[in-house]
C-alpha cells in the first residue's frame, strides 16, 4: 500500500483578483518508505501539493489517501489527529515554539499525544544526541543557531516515530555544511526507520539525495524520475 | 487528554511573561481593580452594618414575641403573658446573647409647660443593658436601677420640648386594661443621648414593674425582644422562638419589625454586585486587548501548533489560561492587598468632619469597614467567570485559524 496516494487532485486559490491554479489534475502514488523530493520553480506547486498531503489546506476536487485513509474529507478535529498521530512536519522557518527548550519543542506532539514523561525523555534525549544536539537540550531557540533550530524541528518530526515525514525547504536557511548534514540525518532515518520522507525543494543539494524525484510546473506533474540516491 | 493539558497550561503561563512589561501592566490594573472592589465594599458594607445595628439597637433586637394584634394596637388590651418555662429553656440557649420583657404603651408627658405624646416603655434594666441602646446612651443622671425603680430616664430633645430638667418631675398619663385614665409623677433621674433625633423625642423609660402597676397589668407584658448572635442569620432564631412561644402569639423578626431596615441588606448586596460587574468592566477592556495583542502576536506559533496536530481547541484552552493566570495572580495580590489595607482600619475611620452628613440618614460619623470572606469569594467569582466570557472571544479568534495562513502570516 503506498504511503501517500493523490488522485486527480485540484486546489485553486485567489491572489487579489487573480484565480491561480495551485494544484491543477495531480495524481502521485509515493511507496511506503520512500525518499521523494518535489522539485518545481517558485509558484510551482510542491507547497501547495505538500500542504495538502499534510492537511493543511483543503483541496478543491479530488482525492489524499495516507496509507488506508481518506484525509480530504476529514474534519478539523480528525485531520489534527492525524497529523498528529501519522505525519511529521518540518518546515522552511518559524519552526519551533520559543518558549519551549529544544527537549520541550522535541517532546511537544509526544506530549499532547499523551506518550508517558519517561518515554519522552529516552527518546528525546536519543534523538537529540543522535541530531548532535547534545548539551544543548535546555536551551531555548532564541540561543540556537539556524542550523540547530532546524535540527531540532527535525528530532520534534521523528522522534514521535510518524509514518510520513513532510519537510517544506528544509535548508533554505541553512548554509551548505549543515544542509549536507542535515539531509545525512534524513537519508540515516529513512534507511533505518523505513519512514517516508516527501521534501518539497527547489535545492540541487537536497535533489541529490533523493531517491525519487517529482517535477512540478505550473500546479502540474511534469516529471517524475526514480534513480539512486549519491 | 493530561498530556496535552500540561503542555497547555506550560505555554499559556511561559507565554503570559514573554513580554513581561505589558502583563505586569495588566496585573497592576487587575489588582488595583480587586482592591477597589473589596475594599470599597468593605466600606460600603461597614456603613450599612453601622446604620442596621443602631436601627436593632434602638429596641427591636433580632427577634419579637407580640399579642398578634399590638402591631396595629399597641395598647395595654394587646398584651402577653411572661415567658413560659418552654420559651425560657429556648431563651436561655447560647444561640441568645440577651433577651428582655417589656411594657410599651403610647402615652402622653407633661411637665408644667409642656406636653407630649411619647411611647412609655417600661423596662427591666439589667437585661436592657446588652440589649439597647439606653443604658450606654446616658448623657446626664443615672440609668434605671430595677424594674421597681420609680423613676424616669427621658431623651435630651424631650427634656428640652417639656421645658424642664433632670431632677424635676413631669407626669405621665396612658390607659389602663379597664380603659380608664392612668397617671402618676415621675421623676425624671436620667437623660439619654441618641443619634436619631425622633428616638430621643418619641421613648420615655421607666421600671417595668412600675408600669405593671400604673397600667394594672398584674405581670403582663407587651413584648419580648430577642438578641441573637448575628443579625443577617436570624431566621432560625424566629423560628425556634416562634415554636417555643406556641400559638396565639406573633413572633417576628427585625426585618418585618422594621422594614426600611430590613431592606438595606438586600439592596446592599444588589449595590456590591453591581459595584464588582462595574469595576471588571472597566477591566475588561484591558484584559481583551491584551490577549488579543498576544494572539496577534504569535499567530504564526498558532499555525505551527495546528499544523503539529493541536486542535482548534487547545488553542482555545491556551488563550483562556493565559486569561486566567493572570486574573488569578491579579485577585490573589488584589486579595492580600485588601485584607492588609482593612485590618488596621477595622478600628474605626474618623469620618467627623463630614459627620453631621452622615447622621443624617442614620450612619455614624467612625467608619468601620467590615471585610467579609463573602464578598471576596463573590469578586474573585465574578472576576474569575467574567474572565472567562471575557477571553473567549479572542481565544475562538486564535483557534479559527488556518494553519497555512497563520504559519504565512507576516
Amino acid at each position: 500500500m503506498p504511503a501517500v496516494r493523490c488522485v486527480d487532485v485540484c486546489k485553486t486559490y485567489r491572489q487579489g483578483d487573480l484565480e491561480v491554479k495551485g494544484l491543477d489534475h495531480v495524481s502521485l502514488e509515493i511507496e511506503d518508505g520512500g525518499f521523494v523530493c518535489l522539485s518545481a520553480p517558485s509558484g510551482g506547486g510542491k507547497t501547495t501539493l505538500l500542504n495538502a498531503i499534510g492537511g493543511l489546506h483543503r483541496i478543491d476536487t479530488g482525492e489524499i489517501w495516507i496509507a488506508d485513509k481518506r484525509i480530504d474529507e476529514l474534519g478539523k478535529a480528525e485531520m489534527a489527529s492525524m497529523r498528529l498521530h501519522k505525519i511529521g512536519f518540518v518546515f522552511q522557518a518559524y519552526n519551533l515554539i520559543p518558549v519551549l527548550t529544544a527537549r520541550e519543542n522535541v517532546e511537544f506532539v509526544m506530549e499532547v499525544q499523551g506518550v508517558p514523561a519517561e518515554q519522552r525523555l529516552d527518546r528525546s534525549t536519543g534523538i537529540l544526541e543522535e541530531v548532535g544536539l547534545k548539551g544543548l537540550e535546555d536551551r531555548r531557540p532564541a540561543k540556537m543557531s539556524g542550523g540547530q533550530q532546524q535540527r531540532v524541528a527535525v528530532a520534534r518530526a521523528i522522534a514521535s516515530r510518524p509514518a510520513l515525514v513532510l519537510a517544506d525547504e528544509p535548508t533554505a536557511n541553512l548554509d551548505s555544511h549543515t544542509a549536507e548534514q542535515l539531509m545525512e540525518l534524513f537519508v540515516e532515518l529513512n534507511t533505518r526507520r523505513q519512514t517516508t520522507f516527501v521534501i518539497a525543494t527547489h535545492d540541487q543539494r537536497v535533489m541529490k539525495y533523493a531517491r525519487r524525484i517529482v517535477r512540478m510546473l505550473d500546479g502540474r506533474v511534469v516529471g517524475d524520475s526514480v534513480r539512486e540516491a549519491a | 487528554m493530561r498530556g496535552s493539558l500540561r503542555v497547555t497550561l506550560r505555554l499559556a503561563w511561559r507565554n503570559l511573561w514573554r513580554n513581561y512589561r505589558r502583563t505586569l501592566i495588566m496585573l497592576a490594573a487587575v489588582v488595583v481593580g480587586v482592591w477597589a472592589m473589596i475594599f470599597m465594599t468593605a466600606l460600603m458594607r461597614g456603613m450599612v452594618d453601622d446604620m442596621v445595628k443602631d436601627g436593632i439597637r434602638t429596641l427591636p433586637g433580632h427577634v419579637q414575641v407580640h399579642h398578634p394584634s399590638f402591631q396595629d394596637d399597641p395598647s395595654v388590651a394587646n398584651s402577653l403573658d411572661p415567658p413560659t418555662d418552654t420559651l425560657l429553656e429556648v431563651l436561655d440557649r447560647p444561640e441568645v446573647v440577651a433577651w428582655a420583657s417589656r411594657i410599651k404603651v403610647p402615652a402622653v408627658v407633661s411637665s408644667e409647660r409642656n406636653t407630649r405624646g411619647v411611647v412609655l416603655v417600661g423596662i427591666d434594666p439589667e437585661r436592657e443593658r446588652d440589649l439597647s441602646f439606653v443604658a450606654g446612651d446616658m448623657a446626664e443622671g443615672r440609668f434605671l436601677e430595677g424594674p421597681e425603680d420609680q423613676g424616669l430616664v427621658v431623651g435630651r430633645r424631650l427634656l428640652e420640648r417639656l421645658e424642664t430638667d433632670l431632677g424635676k418631675r413631669v407626669v405621665v398619663m396612658s390607659q389602663d386594661r379597664e380603659n380608664e385614665i392612668a397617671d402618676r409623677g415621675f421623676r425624671v433621674v436620667g437623660v439619654y443621648d441618641s443619634r436619631l433625633q425622633a428616638q430621643e423625642e418619641g421613648f420615655i423609660f421607666a421600671g417595668r414593674a412600675t408600669v405593671q402597676r400604673l397600667l394594672q397589668m398584674d405581670d403582663q407584658v407587651s413584648e419580648i425582644a430577642v438578641l441573637g448572635l448575628d443579625y443577617r442569620n436570624v431566621d432560625g432564631l424566629r423560628d425556634r422562638v416562634a415554636a417555643a412561644a406556641g400559638p396565639g402569639v406573633a413572633v417576628q423578626a427585625w426585618p418585618e419589625l422594621e422594614p426600611y431596615l430590613g431592606s438595606m441588606l438586600p439592596m446592599m448586596d444588589g449595590f456590591v454586585l453591581v459595584w464588582i460587574v462595574v469595576v471588571f468592566l472597566a477591566l475588561a477592556f484591558g484584559l481583551v486587548n491584551t490577549l488579543v495583542m498576544a494572539v496577534f502576536e504569535r499567530v504564526r506559533e498558532i499555525g505551527l501548533m495546528l499544523a503539529l496536530g493541536m486542535t482548534p481547541g487547545h488553542i482555545r484552552s491556551q488563550i483562556v489560561a493565559e486569561s486566567t493566570f493572570l486574573l488569578a495572580l491579579g485577585l490573589l495580590v488584589g486579595d492580600v492587598l485588601a485584607w492588609l489595607t482593612i485590618r488596621p482600619l477595622e478600628k474605626g475611620i474618623d469620618l467627623s468632619i463630614v459627620g453631621e452628613g452622615l447622621e443624617m440618614f442614620g450612619a455614624a460619623s467612625v467608619l468601620y469597614p467590615a471585610f467579609r470572606w463573602e464578598d471576596v469569594v463573590l469578586a474573585n467569582v465574578i472576576v474569575l467567570v467574567l474572565g472567562f466570557l471575557a477571553s473567549l472571544s479572542p481565544a475562538i479568534r486564535a483557534s479559527r485559524y488556518e494553519p497555512v495562513e497563520a504559519l504565512t502570516k507576516v
